[in-house]
């Protein structure tokens, strides 16, 4: 029973009954996390039930409808209570169901989760780390907004819950519900949880294992969804100003356990199972997160043969493995630089190739031009002596024809002046 | 923001849980007027009653290691501090059994519980330590069972497939009887302590403080203190780990002043001034263990397991567990590459 070991009576009092207090001591001096995630469309009254959760305004400025895609806010707030100091994140989503398309709307939410998990893995595994002292962002608890307008759950509800289910725990909640009668209100519920059931979807169950809150927690888990108003405004009724909504009709009186289940759902979210929230988180959501990450990184805790492995050896394995990649793949850069020099070194002995023949065939043109014009250059310079000798024997047959015919000399004369 | 005053229904629950009355309360819950603003409360206190539930569920592990010459009462302190027969004299061991040649490690587990909290209590016990003609490197098997149980733990962290709750066999707390010379520290314990303080928590204990007179006793302590500091040896708690200035004045006059315990311990009980005691039977007188004019037993106690309990797993969880990971996966080269191992991106911690 006792894992094996003998008990021992004790024969006085020791004292370590007071350990839970010494615990204690040492998470309030630090401090609580407590990180909610509200999804839901826009104006079902997140922000609103927030508000009146904590009795504090957040000031959260309200989403417009037009928004291109779904996007998360998260803001951290620190509360006070007696001298316990919670420091408190909500992240909201802005624009969940209003575009026309709304295929993708889970998938930034899966992201976002994702997203915590991740950074609390990676400072897990860092060698130097400081994981009691660094802020836990990872979601505890998502609040699911469903429309009270309808008759059950629509598709993208049960599409993202559907998704959502295996990271997180869901407490599904009806916004609004003030405009649901009585009577409607558990045909609603009733159809909600039948769908949610039918389709698979691991909605978040208080614990019933403690006997001392099973009683009122299997009472709770019977009454999900819970139907909730939430309002920033007070009224007065009787003497006292409280948080209601004011009709023509009436006041809707929000911690009013017969108006709505504005109680219940803040008795359990917080004064009941807040602390068990935080360790499913831990011990289921994230342990799935990170075992489905480590093997998706390629660790085994089995090895090949079935034997278990040891996580050095795994670490050594990889390194060694990674370490035969890098040197693979130094040597096809390498490989391939050597191949490229090879080929511009190819090219440009071919290119000096052609300019040699190109420059040989000019000289040769050139030469060929030089001689071609030299031999133009004797022509020129025979015809040249020709046509000195000629003119030279013309000069010598005219002086000789002088001396013969006067009157032809006259004539001569006049042509020979 | 400030929310509202508490509500005097958490006080109630409490007080069912620890009928012995506790010495210091840890949340103030003095009962204010309920406040007929019900919009006040929110009801975020109460998460310290959810966790304490959680805790008690669960239970708690203590293991604790007693190292000194035999000889030296060891055992008997530990059944003393724990009003059970707790160390390995008393669980079938014989006591004329011979002193073993080498140090040995002796583990044993009990299960003890109090006030609605059940502890898994080992004791880990040393003989041969210190007993040997030649006692060089005496503490070495002793340190390496202390990285065994960091190594042990080491694995079951990393696993993919992780337990719940990874039992945890990790010294929190290791009790160094100094032997009452009157003189000064020995070689022995200077060397043990100075190699043993860097990966568990000390805490030294004068042993059979009877021996000594009042004077001699605060001599002897102002100067086993002094050798401590000279040599750099760091016991518990250890200078550097006070948290805020409320631990720090705290652990500051423990260390100062009433550090290291002079103790007696006894598993007899005699009849002094109609009260059953523990106690030792001398011709000269009866000694009370708990009586703080006669030794520092009740100081010992209070510090160990009323006060510091918590506070000794947590500085063996976040600093001597982490530093030896830390050195234990450098050694390995790192972790491989964080990411999933893409073309170009190589990221990785080595």
């Amino acid at each position: 029973q006792n894992g094996g070991y003998r008990t021992l009576p004790l024969s006085g009092h020791v004292g370590f009954g007071n350990l839970p207090d010494q615990l204690v001591k040492k998470s309030t001096k630090q401090g609580f996390c407590f990180n909610i995630l509200c999804i839901g469309e826009t104006g079902i009254g997140k922000s609103t039930l927030i508000n009146s959760l904590f009795n504090t305004d957040f000031d959260d400025p309200m989403s417009e409808h037009f928004l291109p895609n779904v996007s998360l806010r998260a803001r951290t707030y620190e509360l006070q209570e007696s001298n316990v100091l919670l420091k408190l994140t909500i992240v909201n989503t802005a624009g969940f169901g209003d575009q026309i398309n709304r295929e993708d709307s889970y998938q930034p939410i899966v992201d976002y989760i994702d997203a915590q998990f991740e950074a609390y893995l990676q400072e897990e595994l860092k060698i130097k780390r400081s994981l009691f002292s660094c802020h836990d962002t990872r979601i505890h608890v998502c609040l699911y907004f469903i429309s009270p307008k309808g008759h059950s759950l629509k598709s993208l509800d049960l599409l993202t819950m559907k998704s959502l289910d295996s990271k997180v725990n869901i407490i599904p909640i009806i916004g609004k519900a003030d405009c649901i009668s009585k009577t409607e209100l558990q045909q609603f519920k009733i159809k909600i949880m039948s769908a949610l059931f039918s389709n698979g979807v691991q909605i978040y169950q208080f614990p019933t294992d403690d006997e001392a809150v099973s009683k009122i927690n299997t009472i709770m888990n019977d009454h999900l969804p819970f139907a909730v108003v939430g309002s920033m405004e007070k009224v007065k009724i009787g003497n006292k100003m409280v948080r209601a909504r004011q009709y023509p009709w009436g006041i809707v009186h929000v911690e009013n356990e017969n108006h709505c289940d504005f109680v219940k759902l803040r008795e359990m979210l917080v004064c009941t199972n807040m602390e068990d929230l935080r360790e499913q988180t831990h011990a289921r959501h994230y342990e799935l997160y990170r075992r489905c990450r480590l093997e998706q990184m390629g660790f085994r805790d089995i090895g090949p043969e079935n034997k278990p492995v040891s996580p050095q050896e795994a670490c050594e394995a990889k390194r060694h493995e990674f370490y035969l990649e890098l040197q693979r793949k130094e040597q096809e850069i390498r490989q391939r630089f050597v191949q490229r020099m090879k080929e511009k070194e190819a090219m440009l002995k071919e290119r000096e190739k052609q300019l040699q023949t190109k420059f040989e065939r000019s000289m040769l043109m050139h030469q060929e031009m030089k001689l071609k014009l030299e031999n133009q250059k004797q022509i020129l310079e025979d015809e040249i002596a020709m046509f000195i000798e000629k003119k030279a024997k013309a000069k010598l047959l005219q002086s000789q024809a002088s001396f013969s015919t006067p009157v032809v000399i006259l004539k001569r004369d006049k042509d020979g002046k | 923001p400030h929310a509202g005053p508490v509500e005097s229904k958490n006080e109630a629950a409490m007080s069912e849980l620890v009928p012995e009355p506790r010495q210091k309360p840890v949340v103030p819950m003095k009962p204010m007027g309920i406040n007929a603003n019900l919009l006040g409360y929110i009801g975020i206190d109460t998460i310290i009653e959810q966790m304490r539930k959680k805790t008690m569920k669960t239970g708690f592990d203590f293991n604790i290691m007693v190292v000194g010459q035999s000889g030296l009462g060891k055992s008997t302190l530990v059944n003393t501090l724990f009003k059970s027969q707790v160390s390995r004299k008393s669980s079938g061991w014989n006591r004329e059994e011979k002193i073993p040649k080498t140090v040995e490690i002796k583990a044993i587990g009990h299960v003890i519980e109090e006030g609605g909290v059940k502890m898994k209590l080992t004791v880990i016990d040393t003989p041969g330590f210190g007993d040997q003609i030649n006692n060089e490197n005496c503490w070495e098997p002793i340190e390496k069972y202390i990285n065994e149980q960091y190594e042990k733990f080491l694995k079951e962290e990393v696993n993919i497939a992780r337990k719940k709750r990874i039992p945890d066999t990790r010294v929190h707390c290791c009790l160094y009887f100094i032997s009452p010379t009157g003189h000064s520290l020995r070689p022995l314990d200077l060397e043990f302590m100075k190699h043993l303080s860097k990966v568990v928590n000390i805490i030294p204990v004068i042993a059979k403080a009877d021996t000594m007179t009042m004077e001699e006793k605060t001599e002897f302590k102002q100067r086993v203190r002094k050798e401590l500091e000279v040599n750099g040896i760091e016991f518990y708690p250890q200078k550097e780990f006070d948290e805020d200035l409320e631990d720090k004045t705290e652990n500051d006059k423990i260390r100062q002043e009433s550090m290291p315990f002079a103790v007696v311990g006894s598993d007899k009980e005699y009849q002094v001034n109609g009260k059953r005691v523990l106690g030792r039977k001398t011709p000269w007188g009866i000694i009370e263990v708990e009586n703080l004019t006669h030794c520092e037993f009740a100081l010992l106690r209070d510090f160990v397991i009323r006060t510091h309990l918590q506070d000794l797993k947590e500085v063996t969880h976040n600093i001597h567990y982490e530093t030896y990971r830390a050195k234990r996966l450098n050694d390995n080269g790192g972790l491989p590459p964080m990411t999933v191992e893409t073309e170009e991106n190589h990221e990785s911690n080595l």
